[in-house]
C-alpha cells in the first residue's frame, strides 16, 4: 500500500500523490525515512531537502525551509511555510545567494545570514543531489 | 443660445461616457480578482487545516501550554487592534463598515480604562485613524489588493514581538469576512492570546505518536506558524471582500452613468429640437414674408409712397396686405 503524500505551503498545495518512501530531515539533524505502515509521527523539519519516491517510479525533491511533517495511517503531510519543488528552483540565483550569505557569515555571524546560507544550500542540494 | 446649450450637453455626455467605460473596466477587473482571491483562499485552506489538526494532536499528547502566545499577560493594559481595510476607495461601504466596528471596540477599551494600540493594514485605516487623532503604531500598505504569505508573516511578527514581551493584553482583528459574492460582513475576532481547541483525554488515542523533538518543542515551533496562517486567511478573506464590494460599487456606478447619459441625451435632443424649431420658424417667417412681398406688385412700392400717403384726403386705402413688421 503506498503512502499518500501531501506537500502543503501556506499559499497552495505543491505536491499531492502516492509514494513508496518519503525522506526528510528533522531539526535534530538526523534524516528520517517513512515507508508504508510507519508509526504515527510528528516532527519539526530542518532547512533541508525532502525526497519523495513516487509509487510509479522516479522521485520528486523539494527544498523546505523549516516546517512540519505528520505521518499517520499511511498519510504523510508536510507543512512548510516556504517550500520549493526542485523544478522551480533557480540554480543561478541560489548559487549567488549562497556566495553572498557565505561572505556575510564570515564577516559576522548574525542569525539572518546563517539562515540565508542554510536556505541557499538546501536549494542547491535539492537540485544537484549532493548530500 | 440654444445651440450653445446643446454643445455643453454633448460635452457632458461624452465625459459621462468615458467615466462609464472606466467604471465598467474596474468592475470587470474586480470580478476577476474576487475569483482569484477565493481560489487562493481555498488553496490556503489545506495548510491552515493541517496546522490546526497537528496542534490538536500535540495537545492530546500532553504538550505544555506554556508558550508566550497562549498565556495571558496580566500586567499589560494595552488592547491592540489590527484593522484590515483597502488602500483605495471606490468600494462602497467596505471600509466604513470595518472602521466603524473597530472604532467602537477601541472606544469600549478606552472606556474600560485600557490603552489602545492600532495596527493599520491598508491606507484607508491609517488615514481614518490619523484623521480622528488616534495614534497608529504600525502600518502596512500595498497588502490587501493581493496578499501574499510574506505580508502575513511581517504583520504577525510585529504583533508577536509585542505580545511575547508582555506589552499587549490582547490583540483583536477587525476585518471583513467573505460570506458570498453578495454578502460580506465586518467582524471583530480575538486573535491573541491564541485560543486553542480544548482537548480532553477521551478524544482519542495519541499516546503512541512519536515526536521529534518533544511535543512541547514542536508546539512552540508551530504556534507562530498558526498565527501567521490565521492572519493570512483573514487577509485573503478581506481581499476577496474588498474586490466583491468594489465590483458591486462599480456596477452601480456604471448603471448610474448609463442612466445619466439617457437623461442628458433626452435634454440635449429637446434643446436641439427647440433650436431647430426656432430656426424653422424664422425661415418660414422669412420665406413667407419674402413670398408675400413678391406676391403683389404694388407691395414693392413702399407703403409710404402709396398715393394714400401722398393724397390722404382724396384716396381710400384699399390695400390690406399684412405687413411683416
Amino acid at each position: 500500500m503506498p503512502l499518500a503524500v501531501e506537500l502543503v505551503s501556506p499559499e497552495r498545495t505543491l505536491f499531492s500523490g502516492d509514494a513508496t518512501m518519503v525522506r526528510a530531515r528533522t531539526v535534530g539533524g538526523g534524516d528520517i525515512a517513512f515507508l508504508a505502515g510507519h508509526a504515527p509521527f510528528v516532527g519539526a523539519l530542518a532547512i533541508s531537502t525532502v525526497e519523495i519516491s513516487l509509487a510509479e517510479g522516479g522521485s520528486e525533491k523539494a527544498a523546505v525551509h523549516g516546517g512540519f511533517i505528520e505521518v499517520s495511517d499511511d498519510h504523510v503531510k508536510i507543512l512548510s511555510d516556504l517550500a520549493e519543488m526542485a523544478s522551480t528552483i533557480d540554480v543561478e540565483r541560489a548559487r549567488k545567494a549562497q556566495e553572498k550569505a557565505q561572505a556575510a557569515v564570515q564577516n559576522g555571524d548574525d542569525d539572518e545570514a546563517i539562515a540565508a546560507l542554510a536556505r541557499a544550500s538546501a536549494r542547491l542540494v535539492t537540485v544537484e543531489g549532493f548530500h | 443660445m440654444a445651440g450653445g446649450q446643446e454643445r455643453i450637453l454633448r460635452r457632458r455626455i461624452k465625459s459621462v461616457e468615458s467615466t462609464k467605460k472606466i467604471t465598467r473596466a474596474m468592475e470587470l477587473i474586480a470580478a476577476t480578482r474576487v475569483v482569484k482571491a477565493q481560489d487562493r483562499a481555498s488553496s490556503a485552506r489545506p495548510y491552515s487545516d493541517e496546522i490546526t489538526s497537528v496542534i490538536v494532536d500535540l495537545l492530546r499528547a500532553g504538550a505544555a501550554k506554556e508558550h508566550p502566545l497562549l498565556r495571558d499577560n496580566p500586567d499589560a493594559n494595552t488592547a491592540a487592534f489590527v484593522v484590515i481595510t483597502s488602500d483605495r476607495g471606490m468600494c462602497g461601504g467596505y471600509n466604513t463598515n470595518v472602521l466603524r466596528l473597530a472604532e467602537r471596540a477601541i472606544e469600549t477599551a478606552r472606556a474600560e480604562g485600557r490603552e489602545y494600540s492600532i495596527i493599520a493594514v491598508g491606507k484607508k485605516a491609517l488615514k481614518h485613524f490619523r484623521f480622528r487623532g488616534l495614534t497608529v503604531d504600525a502600518e502596512f500598505e500595498g497588502v490587501t489588493d493581493q496578499p501574499v504569505y510574506d505580508n502575513a508573516r511581517d504583520i504577525a511578527a510585529t504583533i508577536r514581538r509585542r505580545y511575547e514581551t508582555g506589552q499587549l493584553a490582547s490583540v483583536d482583528l477587525a476585518y471583513t469576512r467573505f460570506l458570498s459574492a453578495g454578502t460580506q460582513q465586518a467582524v471583530l475576532r480575538r486573535f491573541l492570546p491564541l485560543e486553542v481547541p480544548e482537548v480532553t483525554e477521551a478524544d482519542g488515542p495519541s499516546a503512541d505518536l512519536e515526536y521529534e523533538p518533544s511535543p512541547t518543542g514542536i508546539l512552540n515551533e508551530i504556534l507562530p506558524r498558526y498565527l501567521e496562517s490565521r492572519l493570512f486567511s483573514a487577509l485573503l478573506d478581506a481581499s476577496a471582500s474588498e474586490h466583491a464590494s468594489r465590483q458591486r460599487a462599480m456596477k452601480a456606478a456604471t448603471e448610474n452613468a448609463e442612466e445619466l447619459k439617457t437623461t442628458l441625451s433626452r435634454i440635449m435632443n429637446r434643446a436641439r429640437q427647440d433650436s431647430i424649431t426656432t430656426e424653422i420658424m424664422e425661415i418660414v417667417g422669412g420665406a413667407e414674408a419674402m413670398s408675400a412681398d413678391k406676391g403683389s406688385a404694388h407691395e414693392l412700392i413702399p407703403s409710404h409712397l402709396e398715393p394714400a400717403h401722398a393724397f390722404p384726403v382724396h384716396l381710400d386705402r384699399t390695400d390690406h396686405t399684412p405687413s411683416i413688421h
